[in-house]
């Protein structure tokens, strides 16, 4: 185990699965000289030469479709988007053609590739680099979503998704990269797709989060704790393969969920979370299942006002008590 | 399909036109043509009494840009393409019953039945795809190109489009890319002159070659109705792309003789019949090749009976294979969504039974 930080962790993940497939090569904008605008890509170019570590133009509809590409005849590209935000553009090569391919020509041609990048809210960014873009992906069937939360889960699900043979997206939390935590030495380590993880254990109320989120819903449990409420809090860490044994299993126990995103609430995550819910737990359940999302508004500049559109510790509490018909 | 021409010319006849094919290369490629053709006709047909569903764009006038640029390459390069794919599939090497029974939407079909007319594919031949959406392929032959350098291979990969899409943002970030990283690509253009019913000088101020020249990549333009020129010109620029010149872009001229798709009536609101017919009559690929060589005395009438005899057989067994196919199994449906089902987790939300 090291005590790395998420950007270190993401950074070893990709030396090591370069080191061990001469396939896996990393394009996009900046990743290159600049060491990439995360600093993720630091001292790959260096160490793998121009060939795999490639910096493109500002074309993220082309380099998508040219990863799609080399992924058709075998290579396995990873894509950094600078943030998801700038994916919208490539879009198109995501859901048309990395998803369906391998459906469409009956399983001649697989898309083994990554596309990586920050999601979410960062810091008074705006309306066009502020926003959660998990749903466009999730969305896709043919396209597979993780959102690792911490350090040892960057590395982890970051080196599964390049050995996975179909596209994956790896969401990485724009506001996470300085988080630090032990990980993992072992070359071979991985965090498989698919499997959540139980960052909190509690009786009371489960919080079922991804992402981010994690952190605010486990601030959210330490504020509940003071007041005799034990929270439950889920990191699913996959979005799609999703482990819904492990969310059937918390509410089972707990009887009452919260699912907290920071995307948008119409047609979000947790809307599906949700509808599992309704369709497989109902009998479980002692509440409704609430949501905290982020608000449903393009996210504004203002200090405050972008404050108050983010879900927040304090209105998983809130959630969490409503649920739990304790106000 | 044939060998490339460069080293196999011979000058073995006495027409200029044809300088440089044997006999046997040349009568291979008319029965290409021929083939196609009848393919198309027979597929046209299907779609008028419901086997064939979907939307269906023929290629029919067309056929020389399929011989002439395809049958030059090897088994190895790749072609990929837009949606009006199914003689581009017969030119790399799938066969007449593959294409026809993914038509038919069949088990049997190229795409097993689920890419139908638009998403033909047989990547062990190097056919890359049928692809839907305009301009989306030039992304994806970039991307195989780049694997072709990638790997230090000798390979070229030859993109098709129709003119429509040289107006989309795709197809000029590709053309950056590959000509920043000097990649081996033909970006070939079907200049049919209409992109469904548009003519494309209502969409563009410049001509086609000068969409290229923004991006430093050589241009050529080519007679797309005329075989022998196609594969002259194809021949050199496939030679030259493979030897490490860099990307090609080629404006091939042709003419569609039917609708966009079968939906589409041959003439009416945006080109006349007068136009089609002119076409029809004077441009017509096969009837060009056809008279270069009853004019050199290579090929006579009876001949040319006896080869369409041939391959209207090949085409009608095609549809009675297609035919007689079964359809692909519903329990199939979920078995190539993901080429791996992660032992964790569910990848599948519709609730239903598998």
């Amino acid at each position: 185990m090291a005590e790395l930080t998420y950007r270190e962790a993401l950074n070893e993940a990709l030396a090591e699965e370069m080191d061990r497939d001469d396939s896996v090569f990393i394009l996009g904008e900046e990743v290159a000289e600049y060491d990439g605008a995360y600093k993720v890509s630091k001292g790959l170019l260096e160490r793998f030469g121009d060939k795999r570590v490639v910096d493109t133009p500002i074309s993220e509809l082309g380099f998508t479709g040219l990863g799609v590409g080399a992924a058709m005849v075998g290579l396995r590209p990873v894509v950094e988007f600078m943030t998801f935000n700038f994916s919208i553009l490539a879009l198109d090569q995501v859901i048309n053609s990395a998803a369906k391919m391998l459906h469409m020509s009956n399983g001649e041609i697989g898309v083994p590739m990554v596309f990586r990048g920050p999601t979410g809210a960062a810091l008074q960014l705006g309306a066009q680099h502020s926003q959660a873009c998990e749903t466009w992906y999730a969305h896709a069937p043919g396209v597979k979503l993780v959102t690792p939360a911490t350090p040892a889960d960057a590395k982890g699900l970051l080196k599964a998704a390049i050995r996975d043979n179909d596209p994956v997206a790896v969401m990485e939390g724009e506001l996470l990269y300085n988080v630090k935590g032990e990980v993992p030495d072992d070359d071979d380590f991985i965090v498989p797709l698919g499997v959540a993880d139980r960052k909190r254990e509690g009786d009371d109320v489960s919080i079922i989060t991804h992402g981010r989120m994690v952190h605010v819903a486990l601030q959210a449990a330490g504020q509940l704790a003071k007041e005799g409420i034990e929270a439950d809090v889920l990191d699913l860490r996959s979005l799609r393969p999703l482990d819904v044994d492990a969310i059937l299993e918390t509410v089972a126990r707990t009887n009452r969920a919260v699912y907290v995103e920071d995307g948008f609430p119409y047609v979000g995550i947790g809307a599906q979370i949700v509808s599992i819910l309704m369709e497989e737990a109902f009998d479980d359940l002692d509440a409704p299942v609430l949501r905290v999302t982020q608000a449903d508004i393009p996210m504004p500049y203002n200090k405050k006002l972008e404050a108050w559109t983010k879900p927040s510790a304090g209105r998983v509490v809130e959630a969490c008590k409503k649920v739990l018909y304790a106000d | 399909m044939t060998e490339p021409k460069t080293a196999a010319r011979k000058a073995t006849n006495g027409s200029p036109e044809l300088d440089g094919f044997s006999k046997d290369q040349l009568l291979h490629i008319l029965r290409e043509m021929l083939l196609y053709r009848r393919f198309e006709e027979k597929a046209e047909e299907g779609y008028a009494i419901g086997k064939i569903g979907g939307f269906c764009h023929l290629h029919i006038g067309q056929e020389a840009t399929a011989a002439g640029c395809i049958l030059p390459l090897r088994k190895d390069d790749y072609v990929i393409t837009a949606y009006r794919d199914h003689t581009q599939a017969l030119a790399k090497g799938l066969s007449a019953d593959a294409v026809m029974a993914e038509l038919y939407g069949k088990a049997a079909g190229s795409s097993g039945g689920m890419g139908g007319s638009m998403h033909i594919f047989g990547a062990d031949m190097g056919f890359m795809g049928g692809h839907g959406i305009v301009g989306g392929q030039t992304g994806l032959a970039l991307g195989m190109a780049w694997a072709i350098h990638y790997r230090g291979g000798d390979q070229v990969c030859m993109c098709f489009m129709g003119d429509a899409a040289v107006n989309q943002g795709m197809f000029h970030e590709s053309m950056n890319m590959a000509a920043i990283w000097d990649l081996p690509v033909i970006y070939v253009v079907e200049n049919n002159a209409y992109g469904m019913g548009t003519k494309f000088s209502r969409v563009s101020d410049t001509d086609m070659v000068t969409k290229a020249s923004s991006h430093g990549i050589p241009a050529t333009v080519v007679d797309g109705q005329d075989v022998i020129a196609t594969l002259m010109a194809f021949d050199k620029i496939v030679t030259d792309v493979r030897a490490g010149a860099g990307p090609h872009f080629v404006d091939l001229q042709c003419y569609r003789f039917k609708g966009h798709s079968m939906s589409d009536p041959v003439s009416g609101t945006y080109r006349s019949k007068e136009e089609v017919d002119d076409r029809t009559e004077n441009a017509d690929p096969i009837k060009i090749l056809r008279d270069q060589l009853f004019a050199a005395g290579l090929f006579n009438q009876e001949e040319l009976e006896a080869m369409d005899e041939e391959v209207r057989k090949v085409v009608a067994a095609a549809d009675e294979f297609a035919e007689a196919a079964p359809d692909p199994d519903p329990a199939g449906l979920y078995d190539h969504v993901y080429s791996e089902i992660n032992p964790h987790g569910r990848l599948f939300f519709d609730g239903r039974d598998r």
